[in-house]
Protein backbone atom coordinates (compact mmCIF):
# COMPACT_ATOMS: atom_id res chain seq x y z
CA UNK A 1 0.00 0.00 0.00
CA UNK A 2 3.26 2.33 0.52
CA UNK A 3 3.81 2.27 -3.36
CA UNK A 4 0.81 4.22 -3.59
CA UNK A 5 1.34 6.82 -0.89
CA UNK A 6 0.68 10.30 -1.95
CA UNK A 7 3.81 12.27 -1.76
CA UNK A 8 7.46 12.03 -2.35
CA UNK A 9 7.04 8.48 -1.05
CA UNK A 10 4.54 7.22 -3.35
CA UNK A 11 3.03 6.67 -6.62
CA UNK A 12 -0.47 7.61 -5.65
CA UNK A 13 -0.24 11.17 -6.32
CA UNK A 14 1.59 10.85 -9.95
CA UNK A 15 -1.01 7.62 -10.58
CA UNK A 16 -3.93 10.26 -9.76
CA UNK A 17 -2.63 12.98 -12.35
CA UNK A 18 -1.97 10.52 -15.21
CA UNK A 19 -5.75 9.23 -14.39
CA UNK A 20 -6.93 12.90 -15.11
CA UNK A 21 -4.70 12.95 -17.85
CA UNK A 22 -5.98 9.50 -19.42
CA UNK A 23 -9.86 11.22 -18.68
CA UNK A 24 -8.52 14.50 -20.45
CA UNK A 25 -7.30 12.88 -23.70
CA UNK A 26 -10.49 10.68 -23.91
CA UNK A 27 -12.39 13.71 -24.21
CA UNK A 28 -10.45 15.96 -26.25
CA UNK A 29 -10.20 12.66 -28.52
CA UNK A 30 -13.78 12.45 -28.69
CA UNK A 31 -14.55 15.93 -29.11
CA UNK A 32 -12.17 15.71 -32.03
CA UNK A 33 -14.10 13.15 -33.13
CA UNK A 34 -17.38 14.54 -33.16
CA UNK A 35 -15.66 17.23 -35.40
CA UNK A 36 -14.73 14.47 -37.86
CA UNK A 37 -18.03 12.86 -37.84
CA UNK A 38 -19.70 16.24 -38.54
CA UNK A 39 -17.63 16.33 -41.72
CA UNK A 40 -17.76 13.09 -42.61
CA UNK A 41 -21.37 12.08 -41.66
CA UNK A 42 -23.04 13.86 -44.29
CA UNK A 43 -20.45 12.92 -47.30
CA UNK A 44 -21.46 9.13 -46.17
CA UNK A 45 -25.00 10.17 -46.68
CA UNK A 46 -24.18 12.51 -49.66
CA UNK A 47 -25.80 11.76 -53.28
CA UNK A 48 -23.00 12.49 -55.21
CA UNK A 49 -20.37 9.65 -55.80
CA UNK A 50 -16.85 11.63 -55.15
CA UNK A 51 -17.87 12.98 -51.54
CA UNK A 52 -19.53 9.42 -51.10
CA UNK A 53 -16.05 8.04 -51.82
CA UNK A 54 -14.22 10.55 -49.53
CA UNK A 55 -16.51 9.44 -46.81
CA UNK A 56 -16.02 5.73 -47.11
CA UNK A 57 -12.33 6.04 -47.72
CA UNK A 58 -11.85 7.63 -44.36
CA UNK A 59 -13.85 5.13 -42.01
CA UNK A 60 -12.56 2.23 -43.84
CA UNK A 61 -9.08 2.89 -44.07
CA UNK A 62 -9.11 4.00 -40.43
CA UNK A 63 -11.24 1.21 -39.01
CA UNK A 64 -9.45 -1.03 -40.89
CA UNK A 65 -5.56 -0.32 -39.85
CA UNK A 66 -4.39 -0.93 -36.50
CA UNK A 67 -4.58 1.99 -33.99
CA UNK A 68 -0.82 2.06 -33.10
CA UNK A 69 0.15 2.65 -36.88
CA UNK A 70 -2.27 6.08 -37.06
CA UNK A 71 -0.50 7.06 -34.05
CA UNK A 72 3.12 6.32 -35.80
CA UNK A 73 2.06 7.61 -38.60
CA UNK A 74 1.01 11.16 -36.53
CA UNK A 75 4.04 11.00 -34.11
CA UNK A 76 6.89 10.36 -36.85
CA UNK A 77 4.64 12.66 -39.08
CA UNK A 78 2.88 15.19 -37.31
CA UNK A 79 5.65 17.87 -36.78
CA UNK A 80 6.84 17.67 -40.28
CA UNK A 81 2.96 17.62 -42.19
CA UNK A 82 2.84 21.47 -39.86
CA UNK A 83 6.23 22.90 -40.60
CA UNK A 84 5.39 21.90 -44.63
CA UNK A 85 2.26 24.05 -43.96
CA UNK A 86 4.30 26.77 -42.36
CA UNK A 87 6.97 26.66 -45.02
CA UNK A 88 4.67 27.90 -47.81
CA UNK A 89 3.97 30.90 -45.63
CA UNK A 90 7.07 31.39 -44.89
CA UNK A 91 7.91 29.93 -41.40
CA UNK A 92 11.29 27.90 -41.55
CA UNK A 93 11.57 27.09 -37.95
CA UNK A 94 11.56 24.31 -35.92
CA UNK A 95 7.43 23.05 -34.66
CA UNK A 96 7.39 21.12 -32.18
CA UNK A 97 3.90 19.52 -31.43
CA UNK A 98 2.91 18.31 -27.65
CA UNK A 99 1.89 14.91 -27.09
CA UNK A 100 -1.17 15.80 -25.80
CA UNK A 101 -2.12 17.58 -29.26
CA UNK A 102 -0.55 14.74 -31.16
CA UNK A 103 -2.12 12.28 -29.14
CA UNK A 104 -5.63 13.99 -28.64
CA UNK A 105 -5.76 14.19 -32.28
CA UNK A 106 -4.56 10.19 -33.30
CA UNK A 107 -7.61 9.19 -30.99
CA UNK A 108 -9.61 11.12 -32.37
CA UNK A 109 -9.32 10.48 -35.71
CA UNK A 110 -10.17 7.00 -34.77
CA UNK A 111 -13.06 7.67 -32.64
CA UNK A 112 -14.22 9.66 -35.32
CA UNK A 113 -14.46 7.20 -38.05
CA UNK A 114 -16.39 5.05 -35.64
CA UNK A 115 -18.74 7.97 -34.65
CA UNK A 116 -19.30 8.81 -38.33
CA UNK A 117 -20.59 4.93 -38.70
CA UNK A 118 -22.95 5.35 -35.92
CA UNK A 119 -24.20 8.76 -36.56
CA UNK A 120 -24.86 7.67 -40.41
CA UNK A 121 -26.74 4.65 -38.94
CA UNK A 122 -28.84 6.40 -36.81
CA UNK A 123 -29.88 9.39 -39.57
CA UNK A 124 -30.67 6.03 -41.62
CA UNK A 125 -32.95 5.08 -38.81
CA UNK A 126 -35.16 8.31 -38.25
CA UNK A 127 -38.57 7.75 -40.09
CA UNK A 128 -38.36 9.22 -44.01
CA UNK A 129 -42.01 10.76 -42.69
CA UNK A 130 -40.13 13.22 -40.20
CA UNK A 131 -38.02 14.74 -43.51
CA UNK A 132 -41.07 15.05 -45.75
CA UNK A 133 -42.99 17.05 -43.21
CA UNK A 134 -40.34 19.36 -42.46
CA UNK A 135 -40.24 19.62 -46.19
CA UNK A 136 -43.86 20.00 -46.57
CA UNK A 137 -43.98 23.27 -43.43
CA UNK A 138 -41.36 24.77 -45.44
CA UNK A 139 -38.71 24.34 -42.61
CA UNK A 140 -35.36 25.29 -43.98
CA UNK A 141 -32.77 22.59 -43.80
CA UNK A 142 -30.99 23.77 -41.59
CA UNK A 143 -34.08 24.08 -38.68
CA UNK A 144 -34.97 21.01 -39.95
CA UNK A 145 -31.39 19.42 -38.74
CA UNK A 146 -30.62 20.87 -35.54
CA UNK A 147 -34.17 20.83 -34.43
CA UNK A 148 -35.92 17.58 -35.68
CA UNK A 149 -33.44 15.30 -37.34
CA UNK A 150 -30.41 16.18 -34.35
CA UNK A 151 -32.39 15.47 -31.14
CA UNK A 152 -34.54 11.80 -32.79
CA UNK A 153 -30.78 10.95 -33.80
CA UNK A 154 -29.07 11.80 -30.63
CA UNK A 155 -30.98 9.33 -28.68
CA UNK A 156 -30.62 6.48 -31.43
CA UNK A 157 -26.70 7.12 -31.20
CA UNK A 158 -26.39 7.44 -27.73
CA UNK A 159 -26.11 3.83 -26.88
CA UNK A 160 -23.67 3.10 -29.74
CA UNK A 161 -21.68 5.86 -28.94
CA UNK A 162 -20.86 5.01 -24.98
CA UNK A 163 -19.17 1.97 -27.21
CA UNK A 164 -17.20 4.18 -29.08
CA UNK A 165 -16.10 6.34 -25.94
CA UNK A 166 -15.03 2.77 -24.21
CA UNK A 167 -13.02 2.48 -27.62
CA UNK A 168 -11.74 5.96 -26.90
CA UNK A 169 -10.87 5.31 -23.29
CA UNK A 170 -8.84 2.21 -24.10
CA UNK A 171 -7.27 3.34 -26.76
CA UNK A 172 -5.63 5.83 -25.10
CA UNK A 173 -3.59 3.65 -23.19
CA UNK A 174 -1.67 3.18 -26.89
CA UNK A 175 -0.82 7.27 -27.03
CA UNK A 176 1.97 6.16 -24.41
CA UNK A 177 4.05 4.90 -26.77
CA UNK A 178 4.29 8.81 -27.70
CA UNK A 179 5.45 9.96 -24.44
CA UNK A 180 2.73 11.34 -22.88
CA UNK A 181 2.13 10.59 -19.40
CA UNK A 182 -1.17 8.92 -19.34
CA UNK A 183 -2.40 6.26 -16.92
CA UNK A 184 -0.14 3.07 -18.36
CA UNK A 185 3.18 6.10 -19.24
CA UNK A 186 2.77 6.34 -15.44
CA UNK A 187 2.55 2.66 -14.30
CA UNK A 188 5.80 2.34 -16.77
CA UNK A 189 8.00 4.54 -15.05
CA UNK A 190 6.64 3.45 -11.72
CA UNK A 191 7.56 -0.43 -12.60
CA UNK A 192 10.51 0.57 -13.89
CA UNK A 193 11.54 2.48 -10.77
CA UNK A 194 10.59 0.39 -8.45
CA UNK A 195 11.26 -3.76 -10.57
CA UNK A 196 7.44 -4.17 -9.35
CA UNK A 197 5.40 -4.35 -13.07
CA UNK A 198 3.01 -6.90 -11.67
CA UNK A 199 1.45 -4.33 -8.88
CA UNK A 200 1.39 -1.70 -11.35
CA UNK A 201 0.36 -2.83 -14.78
CA UNK A 202 -2.09 -5.03 -12.33
CA UNK A 203 -3.34 -1.40 -10.87
CA UNK A 204 -3.61 0.40 -13.91
CA UNK A 205 -6.00 -2.35 -15.31
CA UNK A 206 -8.12 -1.29 -12.10
CA UNK A 207 -7.82 2.16 -13.06
CA UNK A 208 -9.31 1.53 -16.72
CA UNK A 209 -12.11 -0.57 -14.91
CA UNK A 210 -12.77 2.05 -12.66
CA UNK A 211 -13.55 4.65 -15.28
CA UNK A 212 -15.24 2.13 -17.61
CA UNK A 213 -17.32 1.60 -14.77
CA UNK A 214 -18.24 5.20 -14.25
CA UNK A 215 -18.87 6.31 -17.68
CA UNK A 216 -20.86 3.60 -17.74
CA UNK A 217 -23.20 4.52 -15.02
CA UNK A 218 -23.33 8.37 -15.87
CA UNK A 219 -24.11 7.25 -19.94
CA UNK A 220 -26.85 4.85 -18.59
CA UNK A 221 -28.19 8.30 -17.07
CA UNK A 222 -27.95 10.35 -20.35
CA UNK A 223 -30.08 7.43 -22.01
CA UNK A 224 -32.57 7.69 -19.20
CA UNK A 225 -32.74 11.23 -20.12
CA UNK A 226 -33.00 11.11 -23.54
CA UNK A 227 -35.37 8.24 -24.50
CA UNK A 228 -37.90 10.43 -22.39
CA UNK A 229 -40.87 9.91 -23.74
CA UNK A 230 -40.66 7.09 -24.97
CA UNK B 1 7.11 11.08 -52.40
CA UNK B 2 9.80 8.12 -52.10
CA UNK B 3 8.68 5.07 -54.30
CA UNK B 4 12.08 3.64 -54.07
CA UNK B 5 11.30 3.50 -50.06
CA UNK B 6 7.84 1.93 -50.70
CA UNK B 7 8.97 -0.84 -52.89
CA UNK B 8 12.21 -1.44 -51.05
CA UNK B 9 10.31 -2.02 -47.77
CA UNK B 10 7.49 -3.71 -49.22
CA UNK B 11 9.13 -7.42 -49.35
CA UNK B 12 10.36 -6.62 -45.50
CA UNK B 13 6.57 -5.89 -44.32
CA UNK B 14 5.32 -8.94 -46.43
CA UNK B 15 7.52 -10.94 -44.27
CA UNK B 16 6.73 -9.62 -41.27
CA UNK B 17 2.98 -10.10 -42.17
CA UNK B 18 3.52 -14.00 -41.38
CA UNK B 19 4.22 -13.13 -37.81
CA UNK B 20 1.04 -10.84 -37.45
CA UNK B 21 -1.17 -13.77 -39.16
CA UNK B 22 0.63 -16.37 -36.88
CA UNK B 23 -0.10 -14.17 -33.92
CA UNK B 24 -3.80 -13.50 -35.36
CA UNK B 25 -4.68 -17.23 -36.33
CA UNK B 26 -3.01 -18.96 -32.80
CA UNK B 27 -5.03 -16.56 -30.65
CA UNK B 28 -8.57 -16.76 -32.76
CA UNK B 29 -8.10 -20.64 -32.34
CA UNK B 30 -7.34 -20.90 -28.66
CA UNK B 31 -10.04 -18.30 -28.17
CA UNK B 32 -12.42 -19.46 -29.88
CA UNK B 33 -12.27 -22.28 -27.05
CA UNK B 34 -11.88 -20.01 -25.37
CA UNK B 35 -14.79 -18.02 -25.38
CA UNK B 36 -17.01 -21.31 -26.01
CA UNK B 37 -15.83 -22.44 -22.55
CA UNK B 38 -16.86 -19.55 -21.02
CA UNK B 39 -19.86 -18.68 -22.63
CA UNK B 40 -21.53 -22.40 -21.66
CA UNK B 41 -20.25 -21.03 -17.93
CA UNK B 42 -22.00 -17.86 -18.65
CA UNK B 43 -25.51 -20.03 -19.18
CA UNK B 44 -25.36 -21.86 -16.09
CA UNK B 45 -27.68 -21.37 -13.49
CA UNK B 46 -25.27 -21.74 -10.75
CA UNK B 47 -24.84 -18.00 -9.93
CA UNK B 48 -21.11 -18.48 -8.78
CA UNK B 49 -19.54 -20.01 -12.00
CA UNK B 50 -22.13 -17.58 -13.75
CA UNK B 51 -21.05 -14.57 -11.57
CA UNK B 52 -17.23 -15.96 -12.58
CA UNK B 53 -17.84 -16.23 -16.00
CA UNK B 54 -19.17 -12.57 -16.23
CA UNK B 55 -16.12 -10.96 -14.29
CA UNK B 56 -13.60 -12.36 -16.58
CA UNK B 57 -15.21 -11.13 -19.95
CA UNK B 58 -16.02 -7.68 -17.96
CA UNK B 59 -12.46 -7.53 -16.98
CA UNK B 60 -11.08 -8.31 -19.90
CA UNK B 61 -13.45 -6.18 -22.08
CA UNK B 62 -13.42 -3.24 -19.71
CA UNK B 63 -9.64 -2.63 -19.92
CA UNK B 64 -6.78 -2.17 -22.81
CA UNK B 65 -5.13 -5.08 -24.38
CA UNK B 66 -1.94 -3.11 -23.67
CA UNK B 67 -2.33 -3.38 -19.94
CA UNK B 68 -3.22 -7.08 -20.57
CA UNK B 69 0.49 -7.43 -22.39
CA UNK B 70 2.26 -5.57 -20.40
CA UNK B 71 0.77 -7.78 -16.72
CA UNK B 72 1.55 -11.41 -18.71
CA UNK B 73 5.45 -10.37 -20.40
CA UNK B 74 6.51 -7.92 -17.58
CA UNK B 75 4.41 -8.94 -14.31
CA UNK B 76 4.40 -12.59 -14.14
CA UNK B 77 7.90 -12.68 -14.68
CA UNK B 78 8.47 -10.88 -11.26
CA UNK B 79 6.89 -13.90 -9.50
CA UNK B 80 9.45 -16.23 -8.31
CA UNK B 81 7.66 -19.39 -7.81
CA UNK B 82 6.51 -18.85 -11.80
CA UNK B 83 10.05 -19.26 -13.11
CA UNK B 84 10.77 -22.68 -11.44
CA UNK B 85 7.73 -23.97 -12.90
CA UNK B 86 7.50 -25.30 -16.55
CA UNK B 87 5.17 -22.29 -17.40
CA UNK B 88 8.32 -19.83 -17.25
CA UNK B 89 9.77 -21.85 -20.72
CA UNK B 90 6.38 -20.12 -22.09
CA UNK B 91 6.28 -17.10 -20.38
CA UNK B 92 9.81 -15.92 -20.81
CA UNK B 93 9.09 -15.46 -24.98
CA UNK B 94 7.52 -12.70 -25.97
CA UNK B 95 5.58 -14.40 -28.82
CA UNK B 96 4.20 -16.60 -26.11
CA UNK B 97 3.21 -14.24 -23.72
CA UNK B 98 1.20 -11.91 -26.66
CA UNK B 99 -0.65 -15.31 -27.83
CA UNK B 100 -1.67 -15.34 -24.13
CA UNK B 101 -2.94 -11.98 -24.00
CA UNK B 102 -4.63 -12.22 -27.27
CA UNK B 103 -5.94 -15.16 -26.05
CA UNK B 104 -7.59 -14.07 -22.88
CA UNK B 105 -9.14 -11.00 -24.47
CA UNK B 106 -10.57 -12.20 -27.66
CA UNK B 107 -11.66 -14.89 -25.42
CA UNK B 108 -13.67 -12.64 -23.16
CA UNK B 109 -15.51 -11.02 -26.53
CA UNK B 110 -15.96 -14.22 -28.48
CA UNK B 111 -17.61 -15.51 -25.30
CA UNK B 112 -20.04 -12.36 -25.35
CA UNK B 113 -20.75 -12.96 -28.69
CA UNK B 114 -21.94 -16.33 -28.33
CA UNK B 115 -23.97 -16.01 -24.65
CA UNK B 116 -26.01 -13.73 -26.81
CA UNK B 117 -26.19 -16.18 -29.72
CA UNK B 118 -27.04 -18.86 -27.61
CA UNK B 119 -29.93 -16.68 -26.36
CA UNK B 120 -31.68 -16.18 -29.57
CA UNK B 121 -32.17 -19.61 -30.01
CA UNK B 122 -35.63 -20.25 -29.78
CA UNK B 123 -36.97 -22.25 -26.70
CA UNK B 124 -39.25 -24.32 -29.52
CA UNK B 125 -36.44 -25.76 -31.17
CA UNK B 126 -34.86 -27.29 -28.19
CA UNK B 127 -38.14 -28.40 -26.85
CA UNK B 128 -38.58 -30.00 -30.21
CA UNK B 129 -35.81 -32.12 -29.43
CA UNK B 130 -36.31 -33.34 -26.38
CA UNK B 131 -40.14 -33.93 -27.28
CA UNK B 132 -37.82 -36.30 -30.00
CA UNK B 133 -36.24 -37.83 -27.63
CA UNK B 134 -32.86 -36.45 -28.75
CA UNK B 135 -30.51 -36.66 -25.58
CA UNK B 136 -29.14 -32.96 -23.88
CA UNK B 137 -25.94 -33.75 -25.19
CA UNK B 138 -26.69 -34.27 -28.76
CA UNK B 139 -29.02 -31.19 -28.70
CA UNK B 140 -26.32 -28.96 -27.55
CA UNK B 141 -23.90 -30.15 -30.51
CA UNK B 142 -26.03 -30.64 -33.21
CA UNK B 143 -28.56 -27.76 -32.41
CA UNK B 144 -27.45 -24.96 -30.56
CA UNK B 145 -23.82 -25.11 -31.90
CA UNK B 146 -24.83 -24.99 -35.17
CA UNK B 147 -27.36 -22.00 -34.95
CA UNK B 148 -25.34 -20.23 -32.66
CA UNK B 149 -22.39 -20.08 -34.85
CA UNK B 150 -24.67 -19.20 -38.00
CA UNK B 151 -26.35 -16.03 -35.56
CA UNK B 152 -22.47 -15.20 -34.30
CA UNK B 153 -20.82 -15.04 -37.79
CA UNK B 154 -21.78 -10.87 -38.42
CA UNK B 155 -20.10 -10.08 -34.87
CA UNK B 156 -17.18 -12.29 -34.90
CA UNK B 157 -16.29 -11.11 -38.44
CA UNK B 158 -15.81 -7.66 -36.72
CA UNK B 159 -13.96 -9.46 -33.77
CA UNK B 160 -11.57 -11.18 -36.02
CA UNK B 161 -10.82 -7.80 -37.60
CA UNK B 162 -10.20 -5.94 -34.11
CA UNK B 163 -8.07 -8.63 -32.94
CA UNK B 164 -6.01 -8.33 -36.48
CA UNK B 165 -5.53 -4.79 -35.39
CA UNK B 166 -4.86 -5.90 -32.09
CA UNK B 167 -1.73 -8.13 -32.89
CA UNK B 168 -0.35 -4.74 -33.25
CA UNK B 169 0.58 -4.36 -29.95
CA UNK B 170 2.77 -7.09 -30.12
CA UNK B 171 5.71 -4.73 -31.70
CA UNK B 172 5.24 -2.99 -27.84
CA UNK B 173 6.70 -6.32 -26.37
CA UNK B 174 9.93 -6.39 -29.28
CA UNK B 175 8.22 -8.70 -31.31
CA UNK B 176 8.57 -7.34 -34.93
CA UNK B 177 5.27 -7.76 -36.80
CA UNK B 178 3.90 -5.59 -39.64
CA UNK B 179 3.64 -3.03 -36.83
CA UNK B 180 6.59 -3.10 -35.54
CA UNK B 181 8.52 -3.50 -38.50
CA UNK B 182 6.72 -0.43 -40.31
CA UNK B 183 7.75 1.22 -37.09
CA UNK B 184 11.27 0.27 -37.12
CA UNK B 185 11.34 1.73 -40.64
CA UNK B 186 9.94 4.87 -39.95
CA UNK B 187 12.20 5.81 -37.37
CA UNK B 188 15.45 4.87 -39.25
CA UNK B 189 13.93 7.01 -42.59
CA UNK B 190 11.63 9.43 -41.30
CA UNK B 191 9.58 8.74 -44.26
CA UNK B 192 6.41 7.97 -42.18
CA UNK B 193 3.72 8.93 -45.13
CA UNK B 194 5.44 6.23 -47.48
CA UNK B 195 5.69 3.33 -44.98
CA UNK B 196 2.31 4.18 -43.49
CA UNK B 197 0.87 3.77 -46.77
CA UNK B 198 2.42 0.32 -47.61
CA UNK B 199 1.94 -1.16 -44.27
CA UNK B 200 -1.78 0.06 -43.83
CA UNK B 201 -2.51 -1.49 -47.43
CA UNK B 202 -1.09 -4.33 -46.58
CA UNK B 203 -3.24 -4.60 -43.22
CA UNK B 204 -6.34 -3.32 -45.53
CA UNK B 205 -5.71 -5.88 -47.88
CA UNK B 206 -6.35 -8.40 -44.79
CA UNK B 207 -9.75 -6.48 -43.54
CA UNK B 208 -10.83 -6.97 -47.03
CA UNK B 209 -10.28 -11.22 -47.42
CA UNK B 210 -11.38 -11.34 -43.99
CA UNK B 211 -14.47 -9.33 -44.39
CA UNK B 212 -15.45 -11.12 -47.70
CA UNK B 213 -14.40 -14.45 -46.08
CA UNK B 214 -17.08 -13.89 -43.26
CA UNK B 215 -19.66 -12.47 -46.25
CA UNK B 216 -19.36 -15.81 -48.31
CA UNK B 217 -20.03 -18.10 -44.56
CA UNK B 218 -22.86 -16.17 -43.88
CA UNK B 219 -24.38 -16.54 -47.13
CA UNK B 220 -23.58 -20.08 -46.92
CA UNK B 221 -24.81 -20.89 -43.97
CA UNK B 222 -28.08 -18.59 -43.80
CA UNK B 223 -31.37 -20.24 -43.39
CA UNK B 224 -32.82 -18.66 -46.48
CA UNK B 225 -30.95 -20.77 -49.30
Amino acid sequence: MELLAFGKTGWGDELFYATLMTVAVSVTAMIVGFLFALIFTPLKLSKYKTLNFVGNFYTTVIRGVPELLVIYLLFFGGSGAIMYVASIFGYYEYIEINAFITGAVAIGIISGAYSTEVFRGAIQSIDKGQFEAAKVLGISKFVQFYKIIFPQMLRLAIPNLSNVWQITLKDTSLISVTGLVEIMRQSYIAAGSTRDPLFFYSFAAVLYLLLTYISMKLINKLEVKYSRGY
Amino acid sequence: MDFDLMITSFPKLLGATVITLKLLLASLFFGLFLGLFFAILRLNKNIFINKFAYGYSYVFRGTPLLVQIFIIYFGLGQIEYLRSTVLWVVLKEPYWCAIIAFTLNTGAYTSEILRSAFQTIKPGIIEAGKSLGISNKIIFYKIQIPIAIRQSLPAYGNEIILMMKGTSLASTVTLMDLTGVAKYIISTTFKPIEVFIVAGGIYLFMTFIIHNVIKYLEKKYSFQQ
